[in-house]
């Protein structure tokens, strides 16, 4: 039986995601998924990965789902009227039933993390920076040393997309773009 | 924290990316599809920290770093564009954008 807190954690997510997925109501959507990132985050901390699991609220349940509650507000899509599509959302839950049944197996009876099994419960923390640890300075050594190409890629990526937003949110109509 | 193996974590993430892929598959809303998108990508940065933990390794956790690095450039330009498309067409709804089919 696996840990409370895992279990809690995972229920929330799993829900929030249900609602993501079923409401019609965009906001109410946009509610599901700030919960969803926080369960998500949530269980970043209970495999110690603190670091990122604030990265994950600061980013993602502040910053990202905030510009999309300001889009959907902007836009002011309107709920669909009509009866609510149940033909729909059943087979919808066929498919998500049908391809949970499939994560399940692969994971738990099909032996393909048997390997990794023999530890049920996660190794001890080191100390050592090289292995896995809880401080942001074991990131801070693996981002310039081993990742710095990538940082630097990374770094650049946002940089063009604040280029291309600008540019695709100009409102120039000579151009026509 | 005692008693959750690997395969529990993979569980989770694989029901998440699951419900995701329903709902990309399902919804019409573009903005709902995104937001979809944006619960696949939480579900696959679940599996890469529980892989790291357990590997006692480092190298998951960085790549989650970058993982979150891109989606929030990718959110932008991605809400951009349908901000455009909300601009040139008055909807965001899927079924209605069918201007290459006929």
């Amino acid at each position: 039986m696996p840990d409370g807190l895992f279990i809690f954690f995972a229920a929330l997510t799993l829900g929030a995601a249900l609602l993501l997925v079923l409401s019609r109501n965009a906001v109410t959507s946009a509610m599901g998924m700030i919960l969803a990132l926080v369960g998500v985050a949530a269980d970043f901390f209970l495999l110690d990965a603190y670091f990122l699991g604030v990265l994950q609220v600061l980013v993602y349940a502040g910053a990202v789902m905030v510009l999309f509650l300001f889009i959907i507000m902007l836009l002011d899509t309107e709920d669909p009227t009509g009866a609510y599509p149940w033909k729909t959302a059943a087979l919808g839950l066929a498919t998500f039933f049908l391809l949970a049944a499939g994560v399940l197996w692969l994971f738990h009876w099909s032996g393909a993390v048997a390997a990794v099994k023999a530890g049920a419960t996660p190794p001890e923390l080191s100390t050592n920076p090289a292995e896995f640890t809880t401080a942001a300075k074991s990131f801070g050594r693996l981002l310039y040393t081993k990742y710095l190409l990538p940082l630097e890629i990374a770094g650049f990526l946002l940089l063009v997309a604040l280029v291309g937003v600008v540019s695709l949110s100009k409102d120039n109509p000579e151009s026509n773009a | 924290m005692e008693n959750t193996s690997l395969a529990h974590h993979l569980i989770l993430a694989g029901l998440l990316f699951v419900l995701g892929l329903t709902g990309v598959l399902l919804r019409r809303n573009l903005l709902v599809v995104y937001m979809c998108l944006e619960l696949m990508l939480a579900a696959a940065t679940l599996a890469l920290v529980a892989f790291s933990r357990f590997n006692r390794t480092m190298d998951g956790a960085v790549l989650v770093f970058f993982v979150i690095t891109v989606a929030a450039a990718e959110v932008a330009v991605g809400l951009a564009l349908i901000v455009a498309l909300f601009r040139k067409r008055g909807t965001v709804q899927s079924d209605a954008l069918t201007s290459l089919r006929d």
